[in-house]
């Protein structure tokens, strides 16, 4: 795959309760064109990632919006929801588009407005991604999924809370050089271990935050930047895509990503690259356990390592492969729909070399965005474009 | 609730689970799929299923939906059963559990409707 990223923006991450999508995505979407230095009336396809905004602000046929709010109603627009990894999908679908010479310029968005609604609605939202008659019918949250995950790993692998607390602390540190970043103060493990139990061994700070934020970028193809002056910021090289079943129960491993494991494969075939050539990654950390199942998915690390593999330091700045030098979605925030889109953003200024906490010379980067339980993965390759030419 | 989510429900209360199993690979799944997750056949047919399971993991909710809001915290398990498939349920009254317990399937209900429960025995 060469499809090729010519802006990329994202809104502030936090709470927006004065905003709404169709503001938040439009200054997402105005943001990554000015970057490209390009107008509206350029985009042959809009693709929208959002989760459920039926349920937090009772607004659906958001590509639609997001096309009419541009100034652009008339080209082809869609939204895709594949519950957290949404946008993560999108940009897929719209890098397939580009490739496959169906629009020489793609816009890809994502949203989501979290605050819309109170906890208990969210909450009740959020599941939606999981079985409704196996899993959320007894009272299962999704926090409560990855307190599943967390307690069969740590069981299995021998790993500690304070391990899987390094995510935090680690990604908290990063979120605090990050200006989008909804968390803006470090935290300790102490801190990590001792908050507020939301589903053991899940604490408040091993999860996530609620975030209201859109995230925006702009494709094109390699022959439109070259005949109409268009200057590449980072080429997209490989795309994998896979999921697995939708209740966790029904898994031959209830710690396994396997979906994961597969959309990287294909993303790193896609590409032509292994592990070792990737110089910075931004993966889904709605909770600590994931990124530690992340890194080993994407294979930096043997399967059941990832936890020490992150204690150890390895993936901290500086480390052997920095993960989440945007604070991830543990201190940047997590609008759901706007994740997958908001990674690419990252890692755009990290091949740019205009990160705020910059990789040296980082070449190579992967994004690993997921739905779910893990039911579903996006992971894509990308390359600075002063590496291109291959 | 969906018809065959009240069937299975049924199954449960009347003391006979039931799971399918392939007739063609003989691998084990739950209603209401058509169609095998390892083999694609479409000849399963039904089987009883224990009563009893064991604990594979668990998860104590503190931060609830709005149908369990007053029940906070209750566990959630997910146990598995010796024909192969797994279940996922919330351990009754309040009652602790540890990897590995067995535990006894049931049926719970409350104002929102029926669900799956594990009783520590």
């Amino acid at each position: 795959m060469r499809v090729s990223i010519a802006g990329a923006s994202s809104t502030k991450f936090g709470k927006h309760p004065e905003s709404s999508a169709r503001e938040l995505l439009t200054d997402a979407c105005l943001g990554a064109l000015e970057d490209a230095g390009m107008s509206p009336d350029e985009i042959d396809e809009l693709r929208v990632g959002n989760f459920m905004g039926e349920l937090t602000d009772d607004q659906g046929h958001m590509g639609v919006m997001a096309a009419d709010y541009l100034g652009t109603a008339g080209v082809s627009a869609t939204r895709t929801e594949i519950a957290c990894a949404s946008s993560g999908w999108a940009f897929r679908n719209a890098c397939t588009a580009v490739e496959a010479g169906v629009a020489d310029v793609a816009l890809v968005a994502g949203v989501e407005m979290m605050h819309a609604t109170g906890i208990q609605r969210l909450t009740d939202a959020l599941a939606d991604a999981a079985d409704n008659e196996y899993e959320n019918s007894c009272g299962l949250t999704f926090p409560g999924i990855f307190g599943l995950i967390a307690r069969d790993y740590m069981d299995e692998f021998d790993v500690t809370r304070e391990q899987l607390a390094e995510v935090t602390v680690k990604n908290r540190a990063n979120g605090v050089r990050n200006p989008i970043s909804q968390y803006q103060e470090e935290v300790t493990v102490e801190e990590v271990l001792e908050a507020r139990p939301i589903a053991p061994p899940v604490s408040l700070l091993d999860s996530c935050p609620i975030t209201d934020g859109a995230s925006a970028v702009v494709l094109v193809s390699p022959e439109y930047a070259d005949e109409e002056g268009v200057e590449a910021s980072a080429v997209v090289v490989g795309s994998g895509a896979s999921t697995d079943t939708l209740a966790l129960q029904d898994r031959a491993s209830l710690s396994r990503t396997t979906a994961a494991e597969r959309a990287a494969k294909r993303a790193y075939e896609n590409a032509d690259v292994t592990p070792d050539d990737i110089d910075v990654a931004e993966v889904h950390d709605c909770f600590t356990i994931a990124e530690a199942l992340a890194v080993e998915s994407l294979r930096f690390c043997e399967r059941g390592e990832g936890a020490r593999f992150t204690a150890e330091g390895e993936t901290a700045p500086g480390g052997s492969i920095p993960v989440n030098t945007s604070g991830g979605l543990i201190a940047k925030g997590h609008p759901v729909g706007a994740t997958g889109a908001a990674q690419i953003v990252e890692l755009t200024k990290q091949l740019e070399g205009s990160h705020p906490t910059q990789v040296e010379d980082a070449e190579v980067a992967v994004a690993h965005n997921v739905g779910g339980s893990g039911a579903s993965t996006t992971v894509h390759v990308l390359e600075a474009q002063s590496r291109g030419g291959s | 609730m969906p018809e065959w989510f009240d069937e299975v429900l049924d199954a449960v209360e009347d003391g006979e689970p039931f799971y399918l199993s392939c007739e063609s690979c003989g691998a084990s799944s739950l209603p209401p799929r058509r169609i095998c997750p390892d083999c694609g056949s479409s000849e399963l047919s039904r089987k009883d299923l224990s009563e009893t399971a064991t604990v594979e993991t668990y998860t104590p909710i503190h931060v609830t939906i709005p149908a369990f809001s007053d029940d906070a915290p209750y566990t959630v398990a997910v146990a598995r059963f010796d024909e192969g498939v797994r279940l996922t349920g919330q351990v009754s009254d309040g009652e602790e559990v540890e990897i590995g317990d067995d535990v006894r399937l049931g049926v719970g209900e409350n104002d929102e409707g029926r669900y799956l429960t594990f009783e520590a025995f």
